[in-house]
């Protein structure tokens, strides 16, 4: 029996935990994870190269000393298979165990496409450190890739491979990069420089199939070009990881819903960061989970309180061309109004009736972010 | 001249620019940030920094 468990090791869980011990020194806290349990900044995988970062040198501190950090108990390589909401057990390959709260921080998972082609299955994705460990390996020696997603982690990879001599193709069907989080300008300009430094876009586009052929990869678009390579990346997006919540029953969408007080349709069982949908609303980002654990940590300490969504920008790790993005978390009729300076690009999202409902900002006019957030209305309020 | 990384996102103060945009003038050290001043990427406070050789 322990007084809380939570399950996942990632930036939601250990957050949690670390906030939860800022009020609560006696609660018993056990904490599961399938990996190794070590503690990294999940944010920096796609910036990790440019800074010569291995898998090793992300990590912060491992699982032991997390413990001991924490005065938790840490059960890594474990997989958790079943919750049983009623008993307030769980059960897990080292056994079942009881809790009084349970807290999902289980992630989220990348969406795969199923591809054609005999080498489908070589694609990759980076979405923890181990995949991260995965791909330098691959990267050591290998001198081409294709990225298949221009959205925030693609770009991002690709802005952080373009300093080595890798050559780079990426790929979307939109007709740009960033394409929901930017207007056609800001986007043109990220396009040139990552150009410049030798990124081949290829926009409009998709990947149809990917084969072996004579030791490279084959990937063939829906253009009809073919691109010979040796890594393709995939970074199209994550899913929330559901499957844990639906061995308990518990409501889901696109991710396990919660209420502001983080708590699921079950009682004594809450889920935040990249798995849980708080309202309406399932936002894979540090800020948004970062609130969901200063509030549920609260709230677990018995001092109840709800989260707040204010407007969070988002920064976008491409230094070459420094961009602040901050779009409506919801769909939202209105229009974008690019404003070029010679400094960079303010760009507004004003919604039919002309009210602010989201903003990016490029080159050094991202200064400018904290301020233009308080001009846009709460996200949860 | 030093600088702190963010634990959580990464996020680097240097000291040598301060963060004027919060008012902390370059050239202001670490002790001398405000204990309220949160990290501007991803809003986590100063006791969540370490210290990082540049």
């Amino acid at each position: 029996m322990k007084d809380i468990i939570i399950i996942g090791t990632g930036m939601a869980g250990y957050t949690l935990a670390r906030e939860l011990r800022k009020h609560d020194q006696q609660s018993t806290l056990l904490l599961i994870s399938r990996d190794d349990g070590a503690y990294y900044s999940k944010p920096m995988l796609s910036n990790a190269l440019d800074k010569d970062k291995t898998a090793d040198t992300l990590i912060i501190s491992d699982a032991d000393k997390m413990a001991t950090d924490l005065d938790a108990t840490i059960w890594n390589h474990t997989d958790v298979t079943h919750i049983d909401a009623e008993n307030h057990q769980i059960q897990c390959d080292r056994g079942a165990i009881e809790y009084k709260h349970l807290i999902l921080a289980c992630g989220a998972n990348p969406i795969k496409i199923p591809f054609e082609g005999d080498a489908a299955d070589t694609i990759m994705s980076v979405n923890n450190l181990d995949d991260y460990r995965h791909f330098r390996t691959a990267l050591e020696k290998q001198k081409r890739i294709v990225i298949i997603g221009a959205g925030l982690i693609g770009c991002e990879f690709a802005n952080d491979l373009s300093t080595s001599d890798i050559t780079i193709d990426i790929v979307d069907l939109a007709p740009q990069a960033l394409g929901r989080l930017l207007p056609a300008g800001a986007a043109k300009e990220l396009q040139n420089r990552l150009l410049s430094k030798g990124v081949n876009w290829h926009l409009d586009n998709a990947v149809s199939s990917v084969n072996h052929k004579e030791g490279v990869l084959e990937v063939k678009l829906k253009s009809g070009e073919i691109i010979d390579t040796d890594i393709v990346l995939s970074a199209i997006g994550l899913r929330a990881s559901l499957q844990l919540a639906n061995t308990a029953g518990l409501e889901v969408e696109r991710g396990i819903k919660v209420d502001r007080h983080l708590k699921t349709s079950q009682d004594d069982i809450y889920a935040l960061g990249d798995c849980a949908q708080v309202e309406d609303l399932n936002l894979p980002f540090v800020m948004p989970l970062m609130n969901a654990a200063r509030a549920l940590a609260a709230s677990l300490a018995g001092n109840k309180t709800a989260v707040n969504y204010p407007a969070m920008p988002v920064v976008v790790k491409t230094p070459i061309y420094p961009i602040v993005v901050c779009p409506p978390p919801r769909p939202v009729e209105g229009q974008w109004e690019e404003e070029v300076t010679e400094t960079g690009i303010r760009a507004k999202f004003k919604d039919t009736q002309g009210t602010l409902q989201g903003f990016a900002l490029t080159g050094e006019l991202v200064k400018e972010r904290m301020l233009m957030a308080k001009e846009v209305p709460d996200w949860l309020s | 001249m030093k600088s702190w990384q963010c634990l959580v996102c990464g996020f680097i103060y240097e000291q040598e620019h301060g963060w004027p945009e919060d008012g902390i003038a370059a050239g202001t050290s670490w002790n001398d940030v405000p204990e309220d001043w949160v990290c501007p990427d991803c809003g986590v406070g100063k006791s969540d920094f370490e210290m990082v050789e540049i």
